[in-house]
C-alpha cells in the first residue's frame, strides 16, 4: 500500500509541476502565441500525468476504464481547442512578437 | 446490387449495436447491474439504449468506404505511441523555454504536404501541435499548405527541412 501511495503521489506531483510551468509561461512569455504554447502543451502531460496517478491509486478498476477514455478525449480536444484560439487569434489580426521587439 | 447494399446495411447496423453495448457494460453496467445477473429488466436498459444509438449513428459510426482500414489502423497505433513520446518531449522543451534555459525566437512559417485526405490533415495537424516548439494556425486542404507558429527556430526546420513527421503520417494513411 505504501508503494503505491509514493508511486502516486510522483504522478500526481509530476502533473501539477507541469501545469504550474504551464501557468508561469502564460504569465512569463512576450504575446499571445507563445502564450498558447505554454498552456496547450503543459496542459496535456500534466493532465496525463494527474490521471495515472489518480489511477494507480485507485487500482485497476472499471473506473480505470473511465480515466483512459477521459485522456483520450482530452488528446484529441486539447489540440483542438488551442487550434481555434491561434486561429482566432490570427484572422482578427493579433500582432506576432519577434525576438528583439519590445514586450507588449 | 441492392442484396450488397441491404448486407452491408445489416453489418453496419450489427457492428455499431455490439459496440455500443459493450460501451454501455463497461461505463455503467460492470459495477451497478452485474451482481444480479439474471434481472433482465435492467440489461434490458441498455440494450433499449444501445437500440436508440445505434439507429441515429450507424450511418455514420462505420465508415463502409475506404480500404485496408485494419492496416491502417494497426499502423495508426504504432503512431499513436510514437506521438505519446513526442508529447513528453513537448512539455521538457516547453519547460526549459520557460525557466530560460533555451531562448526563445518566435516565427511564422508556410509549407506545403502531399496530404489530402481529411484524416490524414487532421491527423498531422493535431500531431504539429502535440510535437515540440510548433502549433498549427491554418490549413489550406486543397494544397496540403499548413500556416504554423514555431517558437524558434529547431523547431520550424525539423518541420519545413527534416519533415520525419510528414513521412510518418503519409506511410500511415498511404498518401505518400
Amino acid at each position: 500500500m505504501l508503494a503505491i501511495d509514493v508511486i502516486s503521489t510522483m504522478f500526481l506531483a509530476a502533473g501539477a509541476f507541469f501545469m504550474i510551468t504551464g501557468t508561469v509561461g502564460l504569465l512569463k512569455f512576450p504575446d499571445f502565441y507563445t502564450r498558447m504554447h505554454a498552456t496547450g502543451k503543459c496542459d496535456t502531460l500534466g493532465q496525463i500525468l494527474i490521471i495515472v496517478g489518480c489511477m494507480i491509486y485507485e487500482g485497476f478498476d472499471f473506473i480505470t476504464i473511465k480515466l483512459l477514455l477521459v485522456t483520450a478525449f482530452y488528446l484529441f480536444m486539447g489540440p483542438v481547442s488551442t487550434h481555434a484560439l491561434m486561429k482566432a487569434g490570427y484572422v482578427t489580426g493579433v500582432p506576432v512578437w519577434k525576438k528583439g521587439d519590445k514586450r507588449m | 446490387m441492392t442484396d450488397i447494399k441491404e448486407e452491408s446495411r445489416t453489418f453496419k447496423i450489427v457492428l455499431t449495436f455490439c459496440v455500443m453495448f459493450i460501451f454501455w457494460l463497461l461505463l455503467s453496467a460492470w459495477t451497478v447491474y452485474l451482481p444480479e445477473p439474471y434481472d433482465f429488466t435492467k440489461i434490458s436498459r441498455g440494450v433499449l439504449v444501445a437500440l436508440i444509438v445505434t439507429f441515429l449513428t450507424y450511418e455514420i459510426f462505420v465508415p463502409g468506404r475506404g480500404e485496408k482500414v485494419l492496416l491502417k489502423a494497426r499502423r495508426f497505433i504504432s503512431y499513436a505511441g510514437w506521438e505519446l513520446w513526442q508529447i513528453y518531449l513537448a512539455t521538457i522543451d516547453i519547460t526549459k523555454r520557460v525557466f530560460g534555459i533555451l531562448p526563445i525566437d518566435p516565427r511564422i512559417i508556410e509549407f506545403d504536404t502531399t496530404l489530402r485526405s481529411d484524416f490524414a490533415l487532421v491527423t498531422f495537424a493535431n500531431s504539429i501541435t502535440l510535437t515540440p516548439g510548433t502549433i498549427t494556425i491554418d490549413v489550406e486542404p486543397e494544397k496540403g499548405r499548413y500556416i504554423v507558429h514555431a517558437i524558434a527556430k529547431e523547431p520550424a526546420d525539423s518541420l519545413t527541412e527534416d519533415q520525419t513527421m510528414q513521412k510518418k503520417v503519409g506511410y500511415v494513411f498511404m498518401e505518400e
